[in-house]
This record gives C-alpha cells, structure tokens and sequence, in this order.
C-alpha cells in the first residue's frame, strides 16, 4: 500500500496470562475506511486502544498519520480523534459547553473553536439540545455529540470503536449517516463492529478478527459470497432442517414456497436468513462466533399454517 | 457543504507546554466548578450538612459534654470545619471515579493536555466548596454564640492548616476515586473519612474515652489538627502545631504521588 495512514504488523497484547493480540497486522489507505468486525473479546477495542496511543503493545509496530504510536504518541494524538463504545461527554456540562471545553483543551483559538462547535452541532442536528445538560439526552445524540467533540480538530483519521452499539435502529441510521458524511469529507476511518450489515454499510474494506488475529480480510461483498447466499431455511414436522438457496426477493421466496406446498412437505416454521455474522465465523473457524447478536440472523419470520 | 466542514485539516501545531499547561488546568478548574453548581443537591448537602451537624452537637450534645471549655461551641467549632472538610474530600472521589469509569479520561488522554490537569481541576472546585461551607460554619456557629479570641495572624495560621488538611483528603478523595470501581463504590469512602473526626479530639475529649479509642485518637490526624486549630482560634491548651503539619504535609506528599503513580499505572497499561 502506497501512504497508509493506519498501519499495524505483528501487534501483541496480553493482559497478565491472557493473550488479547496475537499478531494483528492492518492497513487503511489514506480516505479508507476499514470495518474490523469480530464477537465480543476478539480484540478489537484493545486494537483501537492501541493505535489510538491508549494501550502501549507488548510488540509489534504500527503508525497512524505516519508516525509510530509508541514513540511518538503526541504526534498520533494530534492527528486522530476516538470515539469510544462508551459516549465521553461530561454529563454535567450543556452540548455546547462540552464543545467549548474541548476545543479549550484542543488548544484552537477561542472564536475559531467556538465557530467550529456551532458548526458542527449544526451538523448533528444538536442545535436544539445543545443548552441542555447532556444527562438529558438520549443514546443517539450522546453518540453525536460524542463524534462531533472527536471532529473539532479536523482529525486526519478516526477510530470509532462500535460507534452504534445499543442504540435504537433510527438512532443507529442517523449515526451511519453523519459518518458517511465524515467520511465523504475525506477522513481515514478503522470502524469496529460487531454486526456485518454495518460493516457492509460503512466500510470499503472489512478484517475479521478472531481471538486476536486477522483471520480473513476483503470487500464486505467478497466475504459474504464466501458465506454464501442467502436461503429459505425450513423446519419440517419430523424435526428435520431443509435449507434452499435464494436472492431473498419477493418472487423468488414465493417461488420456493409455492414448490413447498405443491410437494405438501409438512413444513412447521421457515424464514429466510441472510448470511450474518454468525455464518461468517461459522465459515472462516468452523464454530459459531461465541458472543454474536442472534436477533440479526432473521430478515423475516413466519409460522406456517 | 457539509463535505468542508468535515473534511480533515492540517493539525494545529503543538504549542509550547508551559503556557499551555496553566490554561488547560484553568479550563478544568472552570469545568469542575461548573459540574459542582450542576449538582445542587451534592452541593447544597455539603455545605449544610456541617451547619446542621454544628447545630446538632452545640444544642443537642453538648449539654452533657464536659471539656473543660466554658462554651461547647468554642471546643466544637474547630472539628465540625476539619468534619466537614472530609466531606467535601468524599464528594472528589466520586467525581474523579465518574471521570475515570466513563470514557471520558480516554478522550482528555487523547488530547495534547496533561490529562492530570483534570485532576486538578476537581481538587480546586474541592477546596473551593470547603471554603465556602467554612465560612458558612464560622457564620452560624458566630450566631451560636461563637467568640474566638484569634487575631488576624492566627486567623491566616487556621486558614493555611484547613487548606493544607482540605488538600491532603482531597489528594487521598482523588487516589481512591482513582481505584474505585465506580462512583457508588467512591462514595462508600464518605463513610471512612466522615468516621475519623468522631474518634477524635474533635467532639469530646480523647480522656472520655476508653483506653483503646483514646491510643486510636492520639495517634491519627484529625486530633493534633482539631487540638491546634482550637488552640490558635479560642487560646484554648493542647495546640500542637508542628505534629499538625507534619500529618498534613505528610498525606498530601503521599497522596499527591500515589495519585500520579495511578495515574501513570493506568495509562501504561
């Protein structure tokens, strides 16, 4: 890769006897976008926390904006901006103030850091709230907000460690919108997750981590084709599973269910799943990824008559 | 539109630390102020709750307390500050605990900032509040019938010893706000630090006790700064000024650097 502006090689971390990074080796070009997605405890905070100077390795190297996060920890800090899984906004403190304090903090000059908060709460439909005292608000807008103190410098590149993490699905397709629009402006984002539909969503490329380690790395698209499509899955009568292939379309589900009936198979539940997760993990390791959401498998659900 | 203003820039060039420095802790300091008048049930519980206590010990208790003093007032009114300086000290850890649990000390981490600075601010908003419940304990306990016999120059002695035991608690508030799982766990310490004053020479006289509370009394902070603040305020005997300090200076230096070796420990993870 030419000018990569996130790259790790061979990074470790353990924490006592356990080991959290066996060896993860990453790269983002510069304006990429990565979805690192994994099951809870496969090391992807600990990654972000690592690149973003938080967490010293154990060994290994990596650099962000071109400079090495061991050695040169301010220059990284100056160049990149995290947003946590846990929104790091002072509760106490209205929307604006907390803008204002950190444009303090991030030494702008005070008009300019003051414009650039204006600015941005415009940006994330804050406005409204932004005199409230942040205890008041909701999931989503702590998000937010949470982004938009990250952007009053301008970061070169962004770590947003599960950015949409327990938030509603409204909530959640507003956060993916505004960071769609941050990275339209330019910026190199590592994103982590644990749902693929927001790697799919977000990110132009996805690295699968599994117990520390890469374990596989492509398009979203190049992934889930090596899952496999999705498919009308069906319990029959005797407890038995049949599963056929689909494009999930409406006439192509109809179809399968017409050949059900017309071979009067005694069907008692379908749906149709589309490749999750799950199935990525199933596929890539040969067991199911231990800590991942069960409620995304399903597009649809039906008890048959 | 909106691409520009997203759209990632140069980053501003690092300014030289010094200047920096004093100005990041004045945004903490104006920061933790502004969160102490967000939380006006703390506050207000801070400040009254030694008022309350005061009033509570001169017309309650201290009929039947014997010490030797003619007024109950006079003896009472050095530990009730040195009580209610515990505390505010409680009230510290419990917002450097929220700090430190929420993902809040990663981001002022990730700044160009001495994140210890955020420290610092919460300890000032501290001696801040304590000023203030101090001067509001002086007040009532004057309408009480309090008549010191300081002079100006015993006044500023007082004041610099309340400062430096305000400090002291607050660094130590700090540590374990630090190593405290939460803030509910945080605020479990109000109970230790609230406890100390009362197996003291700060209500009764340590010779009321038994043998044993009285070695506990001699031998802690709370009784040679109550005995010395008493003495320099009301004339009264049993001042020991050098043993005062040496507890005070003592903590804080203790407090100050295991607050700094935590504060590292937790970055260098």
């Amino acid at each position: 890769m030419d000018d990569p502006m996130i790259e790790a090689r061979a990074l470790r971390k353990a924490f006592g006897s356990t080991s959290v990074l066996a060896g993860v080796d990453l790269a983002v070009p510069r304006g990429g976008v990565l979805g690192l997605l994994g099951p809870n405890g496969a090391g992807k905070t600990t990654t972000v926390e690592v690149l973003s100077t938080l967490l010293r390795p154990d060994g290994g190297t990596a650099t962000v904006a071109g400079h090495d996060v061991v050695r040169e920890p301010d220059r990284v800090r100056e160049a990149i901006s995290l947003t946590g899984q846990y929104a790091a906004v002072d509760e106490l403190l209205t929307g604006r103030e907390n803008l204002r304090l950190m444009a303090r903090l991030a030494h702008l000059p005070r008009a300019a850091g003051r414009a650039r908060g204006d600015e941005l709460l415009e940006l994330f439909d804050l406005v409204a709230a932004a005199d409230r005292l942040v205890r008041t608000y909701s999931g989503g807008m702590r998000r937010r907000l949470d982004l938009a103190l990250g952007l009053l410098t301008r970061p070169a590149v962004l770590f947003l460690d599960e950015p949409t993490t327990g938030l509603d699905p409204r909530s959640r397709s507003d956060l993916w919108a505004v960071i769609r629009d941050v990275v339209a402006g330019g910026a190199t984002v590592l994103l982590t997750t644990q749902y693929l539909d927001e790697a799919d969503a977000l990110a132009d490329r996805v690295a699968v981590l599994d117990h520390g380690r890469v374990i596989a790395q492509g398009t979203a698209a190049e992934l889930k084709s090596g899952v496999g499509a999705a498919h009308v899955e069906l319990r029959l009568a005797d407890g038995r599973t049949e599963r056929v292939a689909t494009d999930a379309s409406v006439p192509d589900v109809r179809r399968i269910l017409a050949d059900v009936e017309l071979r009067r198979l005694p069907v008692d539940s379908w749906r149709v799943a589309v490749p999750t997760l799950d199935d990525v993990f199933l596929t890539l390791t040969g067991r199911p990824a231990e800590a991942a959401p069960a409620d995304a498998a399903t597009l649809l659900t039906r008890e048959a008559s | 539109m909106t691409t520009t203003a997203l759209a990632p820039a140069r980053a501003t060039t690092r300014p030289p630390t010094g200047g920096w420095a004093l100005r990041d802790t004045a945004a903490m300091i104006g920061r933790s102020l502004r969160r102490s008048l967000r939380t006006p049930d703390t506050l207000i519980m801070g400040i009254a709750l030694p008022v309350i206590l005061m009033l509570l010990f001169v017309y309650v208790f201290g009929g039947a307390i014997q010490t030797g003093q003619a007024a109950y007032v006079d003896y009472v009114v050095p530990g009730i500050i040195l009580l209610c300086a515990g505390y505010g000290a409680a009230t510290t850890a419990v917002s450097v605990a929220s700090d430190m649990t929420g993902g809040l000390m990663n981001r002022f981490r990730t700044l160009p900032v001495r994140p210890v600075a955020a420290l610092t601010g919460h300890v000032v908003e501290s001696v801040v509040r304590n000023a203030v419940s101090t001067a509001l304990v002086v007040g009532v306990a004057y309408l009480a019938g309090f008549r010191p016999t300081a002079g100006l120059g015993e006044w500023l002695a007082v004041a610099g010893l309340v400062l430096l035991y305000v400090l002291a608690l607050t660094w130590t508030a700090v540590c374990i706000g630090m190593v405290s799982s939460g803030p509910e766990a945080a605020n479990g310490f109000t109970f230790a630090i609230m406890f100390l004053p009362y197996v003291s020479s700060a209500f009764v006289p340590p010779e009321s006790m038994p043998r044993v509370l009285q070695v506990v009394a001699t031998y802690q902070p709370v009784t040679p700064v109550t005995d010395t603040v008493r003495a320099w305020l009301t004339g009264a005997p049993g001042g020991q000024p050098l043993v005062a300090l040496a507890w005070c200076a003592g903590l804080l230096v203790v407090a100050r650097l295991t607050a700094a070796w935590l504060f590292r420990r937790r970055a260098a993870r």
